[in-house]
């Protein structure tokens, strides 16, 4: 029963349309006809999934799979509440991708908007352009962080990604924002290039390890050596690494893992060791 | 039998020709749902929806025809309120806890909460003017300004929140026990208890002290709440409560600390079996997320301490503080689930019904749509014994509830969820069905000859959550969930009229103007802020 479906919008949206019913655990069992006529809407209006998308069945698969193709960067909530299948998304795509997911996988070949994997289970996001703000983070206001899955971005994301984040593993090959890693209490990020700086901040645990240039760590941070590698999933990074404790203001014992190579600026806490 | 109803009151009878009937034959019919505490309205409650988007992210409904769009798990917005309140088969609530500085807010929300009848409660106990009236011994003019101060903020009751502790909390202190010194005006929360128990039966006013005890929340507390309900048993006259002690499940904690934590209900329910003078509210704890508000600054301090969650915390000038602190309920949690088998235990072991009322006291042991979730409990021990295998296996070796047979028939759930508590409020028409009674009519489908609620608690509980009418004033307003028609209820205050009112003197208005950021001119609500103002007159002794 399993197959592909493609959609493609019939035209570019003026107004967000929540999409919560792309998602194969919906698509799972329907015919065409059935996946055309799930609800959707478009602004304030309800309308059908047939009226703004082509639907498009092709072959049969080992699992349902979604190909969505072209610009829905006004199209919200893909992939919300996903436990199995896949989706592809050639365009960008816009907020709430991958919502509360707990499997399954989400690739994207383009940028995606904010709170992406948001509140995210399990199940993984490859994103192989740019992400915006709250990258993992829960909805405003909630501290029902990230609690497993892995997020991984090729290009650079915003700030706040990975706040309150409890498990599972966000990997940015870009760079960070601000407040990478805020109020986080486990799990990792991995931030490869730069970061903006606030990094961690209120963090009581977990880890973050920033690659490139970071301008300054907070003052509730500590010094507490330097580390020749660290270790993120089996995976073994080259340092060396300045290895910061804190975040002191929350009594916090997260690790902040910072490139000594890159920050010369920072050789100053090695008077403190 | 037929009730007939008439021009918004139910009366002898009716011309049965013309009248519009419901075949209610087979159905439970009771009178309106009343609650006696609830934090619905005010300033607190709004400051809670800010704090917490998320909770109205997961919870939501849309508008249709007949009802406005609301969002709202554990804060609801007013008009959700008033209608998931109607579906349940409540007409009158009660909201405590308006500071009085806050009335002009809390009228307005309350204007907008539609489908029942409300009133509220303004927070007297820390009030300076009553501190220093008292402190005089002056009991007949602090009377004068409590009537003054209810009529002009349109409340209902007075309502003492943590007495002393609050104004202690204005400089960062707290009481530890009801003896305890209050800062500055060196009265003890014992005195202003019992001053305003005393101004309360000056003013005959139609409800008791509204009590929320000091050392709320903290182990060991059950003593404080007995020293409370003791202090005030020779004020009580001919079998007439003299205090509400609310939400006594926070109340009711034995033990010196949170691991040796303990029931203290025997002891409460063995005092309030023997005594009067006292009426109480549940304040069951429900397991789930929701939001803690109350005046009560210094404990919402603690519990944020406690829960490293969010917080919120207020003085309100010369009157009261305040605190609101995001909160989730865990079955697995020791103290959680001690607290849960409390608020239970206190229902059940005070074997009149007419002494104990049900509440959550929405929303801080939890949101007021469980009702029928506690009903259930209440009558059925099988429903208590399905939440007590899946609690804290400490808290449940520990808990008294599995010695407990008792179980409520629908009579004493009638009386714990209407009857009794609108004889507590002193509401004549309310939580009956008698002749002149408001027709505030809720009638769920189940069969109470034929059903027996210990067995099948899941169908009681299901009719409870849905009532299959709610007749408010007259007219059908919901049926089986769905909201027929939007109706606005009225707001209850009273007109306490004394022989001497106080004079506004240019000295009063100056100690507005030191005191208050609110010039006297812009205090007092006039009955024109309520859309529809439905005041009751008491005559007072002074």
């Amino acid at each position: 029963m399993f197959k592909m479906i493609n959609l493609y919008p019939l035209k570019k949206f003026r107004f967000p349309v929540i999409a919560e019913c792309v998602s194969p655990d919906v698509f799972q069992g329907k015919n065409q006809k059935e996946i055309e006529e799930l609800e959707i809407w478009e602004g304030n209006k309800q309308k059908r999934l047939g009226e703004l998308f082509k639907v498009e069945e092709t072959r049969k698969e080992q699992e349902t799979i979604i190909t969505v193709c072209g610009d829905v960067s006004k199209v919200r909530r893909i992939g919300a509440y996903m436990t199995s299948g896949e989706i592809t998304i050639n365009g960008d795509v816009g907020m709430h991708l991958g919502e509360e997911m707990e499997g399954g996988k989400i690739t994207v070949h383009g940028n995606v908007g904010g709170w992406t994997g948001s509140m995210m289970k399990g199940g993984t996001i490859e994103i192989h352009g740019n992400a915006s703000h709250y990258l993992g983070a829960p909805y405003r206001g909630s501290n029902r962080g990230m609690r497993g899955g892995k997020i991984i971005v090729y290009g650079n994301v915003g700030n706040e990604a990975g706040a309150y984040m409890r498990k599972g593993l966000i990997k940015i090959y870009g760079k960070a924002g601000q407040f990478a890693g805020s109020r986080m209490h486990n799990g990792t990020i991995h931030v490869q290039k730069d970061s903006e700086g606030r990094v961690g901040a209120c963090m009581t645990g977990g880890k973050i390890v920033v690659e490139g240039f970071l301008e300054s760590v907070l003052p509730t941070f500590t010094i507490e050596s330097i580390k020749k590698k660290v270790k993120i999933e089996e995976k073994i990074v080259e340092g060396p690494f300045y290895l910061f404790l804190g975040d002191l203001t929350e009594n916090g014992k997260g690790k902040l893992y910072v490139s000594k190579e890159k920050n010369p600026q920072l050789s100053s806490y090695e008077k403190l060791l | 039998m037929d009730i007939a109803i008439k021009d918004g009151k139910i009366v002898e009878r009716v011309d049965e020709l013309r009248a519009r009937k419901i075949y209610a034959s087979g159905m439970i019919v009771m009178p309106g749902g009343v609650d006696i505490h609830c934090h619905i309205a005010g300033s607190e409650v709004n400051t809670g929806r800010l704090l917490r988007p998320e909770d109205h992210f997961r919870d939501f409904e849309r508008k249709t025809p007949k009802t406005r769009s609301g969002v709202g798990y554990s804060v609801p917005s007013t008009f959700t309120t008033g209608y998931r309140y109607a579906r349940m088969g409540y007409t009158t609530i009660m909201n405590p806890s308006m500071p009085p500085l806050e009335a002009k807010h809390t009228h307005e929300e309350l204007n907008d909460t539609p489908m029942v009848d409300k009133g509220t409660y303004p927070l007297l106990g820390d009030w300076w003017f009553v501190l220093e009236y008292l402190k005089k011994g002056e009991i007949e003019e602090c009377a004068r300004y409590v009537a003054w101060m209810i009529t002009s903020t349109k409340g209902y009751a007075i309502k003492i929140v943590n007495p002393g502790g609050l104004e202690a909390w204005g400089s960062g202190g707290n009481v530890g026990s009801i003896d305890d010194q209050v800062p500055y005006f060196g009265i003890t929360p014992r005195e202003i208890v019992r001053g305003l128990c005393k101004v309360n039966k000056l003013l005959n006013l139609p409800h008791t002290i509204h009590v929320h005890t000091n050392n709320l929340g903290k182990p060991g507390n059950y003593l404080t709440a007995l020293d409370t309900m003791k202090c005030v048993e020779d004020l009580a006259s001919e079998d007439k409560p003299a205090i509400h002690i609310t939400h006594c499940q926070f109340s009711a904690f034995k033990g010196s600390d949170w691991r040796t934590l303990k029931s203290g209900a025997e002891e409460i329910a063995r005092y309030v079996n023997n005594h009067s003078h006292v009426t109480l509210d549940m304040g069951q704890v429900i397991f789930t997320d929701t939001t803690t508000m109350t005046a009560d600054g210094p404990f919402q301090y603690t519990l944020h301490e406690l829960s490293g969650n969010k917080w919120v915390n207020h003085d309100v000038e010369t009157e009261t503080s305040s605190g609101i602190v995001p909160f989730r309920y865990r079955r697995k949690s020791y103290v959680h689930a001690i607290q849960w088998s409390i608020g239970l235990e206190l229902a059940l072991l005070i074997k009149d019904p007419w002494k104990i009322f049900m509440t959550t006291d929405h929303p801080n042991a939890g949101p007021f749509i469980f009702y029928p979730r506690i009903m259930a409990w209440l009558m059925s021990r099988k429903a208590r014994e399905a939440v007590l295998n899946r609690i804290n296996r400490r808290a449940r070796n520990r808990s008294l509830l599995p010695s407990i047979d008792r179980e409520l028939g629908f009579y004493e759930i009638a009386i714990v969820t209407r009857a009794g508590q609108a004889k507590a409020l002193g509401l004549k028409n309310k939580g009956h069905l008698g002749v002149g009674a408001d027709a505030d009519v809720a009638i769920y489908n189940v069969n109470p000859e034929t059903i027996d609620p210990s067995r099948k608690y899941k169908t009681v509980r299901k009719a409870f959550r849905q009532a299959a009418y709610t007749v408010k004033g007259g007219e059908t307003v919901a049926k089986n969930g769905e909201i027929l028609k939007h109706v606005k209820g009225t707001t209850m205050w009273l007109d306490v009229q004394v022989s001497e009112p106080i004079k506004i003197t240019e000295e009063m208005k100056r100690r507005f103007r030191e005191y208050w950021t609110v010039e006297y001119e812009n205090y007092p609500v006039t009955e024109k802020y309520l859309e529809v103002s439905h005041p009751i007159t008491v005559k007072a002794n002074v």
